[in-house]
């Protein structure tokens, strides 16, 4: 009884002891900083987020912050009009973006991991050599690559958006642009999970080597079920790439309704003289909520400690 | 159930990294062999070639009559426990153990009666469900044992696998082991740099240094009859006593004392070696005796050391415990010349 008495004083007076209020000063900068840079990246959001709730005249005239002065002007009327008006197409956008970016995540994210694990655990000549030249293609500006790749898809392959529609083949006309996503994602996959999979711990592939396993099924039994947070924030990474991405998109599929994303649907909602441009907050919002739905469902994988156990006592 | 044969076996790394040099042990079936040594000393690499973890850069390790050299580690019918576990951390107790049966794409019902037995030879049936995170050290270990029981290996091989427990855990795993050998009567070999497992455990014990193998014999023959210098202070604690001595004929003259030598021997200069216990408060058979100048004394209950200078040498002494002696003191103790070893100089290999 006394000892479980004698706990709570003893936090009690180290609660205001001289260290503790020298811990809790020495943190201050590092919450400001903290707190500072998120305003920062949340004030455009929550801009935009006001100016979707704002009519056309007023986004025209106005700051968006000018708004809270007069509440009477908020509206709904941007999402009604996105959702409603059949010519911004925005069903069919959605689907697109899925259809693009499903495939154009698993691509790169199953094959980099294959790659890793060689990278990683297996020995072949020029190993290191081979790595350090795809660490260097993560220097690579994608634009770089452009006009040699749609020149080889349209010129050697003839693989036009129209072309690959005539063969009636579902998701056909998107290949051309999942080739090119899982080309510019797999770099960095690789780069990634092969950091990851080099600090598993080399006594798991040993044993396993010795019950039996082989390079596949060490593969699938082990390395992956433990890469899952390095194989979660991967899939984060590349998919949010791929759905936010317009230039790419436009570059490789154009903007033939059928199959463009939403990103470009987005884009062609204003025209050059700003007319729509109140749509274009709405609709933003709009395809934010995949990302965010991508996001929330996987960060609980995010936590790392799923090796505990494993080795040492 | 096989012998294993390092026949000249050697492991380099590069040209002038060799970390194994010619080694040549014979492993009985069912015997309990441990290679013990310092840190560094080959003893790891040696079982790792056998576990077909390394190559073999020349001569040939046999299991049984077959040369394994080029065998897979999957094929060689050996199992092996090492220092960290190495666990499967996201498969359950029962699943860790299941996979090498898995791996042999052996029967359900088979994997399930395998991993049943072993459970209950280890005492783990409560915790077949767990992940190895909810588990404690010892059971960790029991289950990296486990997973080694169910494929009824040819060999056991072990890698200091008591090396992360604590010491009464230790101890207990220790015996354990002794009577799991026996059970399951396989050959084991085991590695470890601590020499009580090695004398405690082994059958047979392997002592190697700079991936030289310095001597092979029992717990006896190696604390009784120490081939060398390095064995007979590697094995023993306290360590035996070293004292720079000049021989003639049957006597050896150290700076604090002279000892009557069991045979003659060369005259010239050499190492003699005592243990504490043949340093005593009791007169010696022969009547040798020694004045030591007592520097610390360690009462441990049922044994009494004494640390202190003969001479210009250190001497530890294993005295009754009721003596009472304080640092300071000078004391008579008896030398047993009958269970004194003698060193060459140079080479350091024992005359006796």
């Amino acid at each position: 009884m006394t000892v479980a008495a004698a706990t709570p004083t003893t936090s009690a007076a180290a609660r205001f002891s001289p260290a503790w209020i020298l811990e809790r000063i020495s943190r201050w900068p590092l919450h400001i900083a903290v707190i500072g840079l998120t305003a920062a990246w949340m004030v455009p959001t929550i801009g935009l987020l006001v100016s979707s709730f704002r009519p056309f005249s007023g986004q025209a005239t106005s700051g968006w912050w000018t708004a809270f002065q007069n509440p009477t002007t908020f509206t709904l009327s941007n999402y009604t009009d996105v959702l409603s008006q059949s010519t911004t197409n925005l069903g069919q956008a959605f689907f697109n973006s899925f259809m693009i970016s499903i495939p154009a995540t698993v691509l790169p994210v199953s094959i980099g991991a294959f790659a890793a694990y060689a990278f990683a655990w297996m020995k072949f000549p020029g190993r290191n050599g081979l790595f350090l030249a795809l660490v260097g293609l993560l220097a690579v500006p994608l634009q770089l690559t452009f006009i040699p790749v749609l020149s080889f898809y349209v010129q050697h392959l003839h693989w036009t958006t129209d072309n690959l529609e005539s063969y009636g083949i579902p998701g056909l006309p998107w290949v051309p642009l999942w080739l090119a996503h899982a080309g510019y994602g797999l770099p960095f996959a690789i780069y990634l999970l092969a950091n990851f999979f080099r600090a598993l711990p080399s006594d798991l592939f040993e044993s396993a080597e010795i019950d039996g396993a082989g390079t596949l099924t060490v593969f699938f039994r082990i390395i992956l079920p433990l890469s899952v947070p390095a194989l979660a924030s991967l899939v984060i990474f590349q998919f949010l790439w791929v759905w936010n991405d317009l230039l790419v998109a436009l570059i490789y599929v154009g903007s033939t309704a059928s199959v463009a994303p939403l990103t470009v649907n987005l884009a062609g909602l204003t025209t050059s003289l700003g007319q729509g441009s109140n749509l274009l907050t709405s609709a933003a919002f709009f395809s934010m909520i995949v990302p965010l739905i991508v996001f929330l469902s996987l960060q609980r994988y995010f936590v790392r400690g799923i090796l505990a156990g494993s080795v040492k006592g | 159930m096989a012998s294993v044969t390092y026949d000249h076996v050697v492991k380099r790394y590069t040209a002038d990294v060799t970390v194994v040099k010619d080694l040549n042990v014979d492993i009985k079936d069912k015997e309990f062999m441990v290679l013990v040594g310092p840190s560094g000393c080959g003893k790891s690499t040696a079982l790792r070639m056998l576990a077909g973890l390394e190559t073999i850069t020349e001569g040939q390790i046999r299991i049984g009559d077959r040369v394994v050299n080029n065998v897979a580690a999957k094929d060689r019918d050996i199992a092996m426990v090492f220092q960290s576990y190495a666990l499967y951390p996201h498969m359950s107790v029962f699943d860790n153990m299941a996979f090498p049966l898995q791996m042999q794409h052996m029967k359900k019902d088979e994997i399930q009666k395998r991993v049943k037995n072993a459970s209950k030879i280890l005492g783990l049936d409560p915790f077949l469900n767990r992940k190895p995170r909810a588990l404690s050290g010892g059971q960790r270990q029991r289950v990296a044992l486990g997973r080694a029981i169910v494929r009824s290996p040819k060999v056991f091989l072990l890698d200091e696998p008591l090396s992360n427990l604590d010491a009464k855990l230790r101890g207990q795993t220790r015996i354990e082991l002794q009577k799991l050998h026996r059970e399951l009567e396989t050959t084991f070999i085991y590695v470890t740099h601590d020499q009580v497992e090695a004398m405690t455990m082994g059958d047979r014990i392997a002592i190697m240094n700079g991936g030289i193998l310095q001597q092979v014999g029992t717990p006896g023959e190696v604390y009784d009859h120490p081939a060398n210098l390095f064995v007979a202070g590697f094995i023993g604690t306290p360590t035996m006593n070293f004292v720079p001595v000049t021989t003639s004929d049957s006597t050896a003259k150290a700076s604090g004392f002279e000892a009557k030598l069991p045979k003659s021997v060369p005259a010239g200069k050499g190492t003699l070696g005592f243990r504490p216990e043949a340093l005593t408060d009791r007169t010696s058979p022969d009547g040798s005796t020694m004045t030591v100048k007592v520097d610390v004394v360690e009462r441990l209950g049922s044994d009494q050391f004494l640390y202190g200078t003969t001479g210009g040498d250190t001497v530890t002494a294993r005295v009754d415990p009721r003596m009472k002696v304080d640092p300071g003191d000078t004391v008579q103790l008896g030398l047993d010349t009958r269970s004194i070893h003698l060193f060459d100089a140079q080479t350091e290999a024992a005359f006796f």
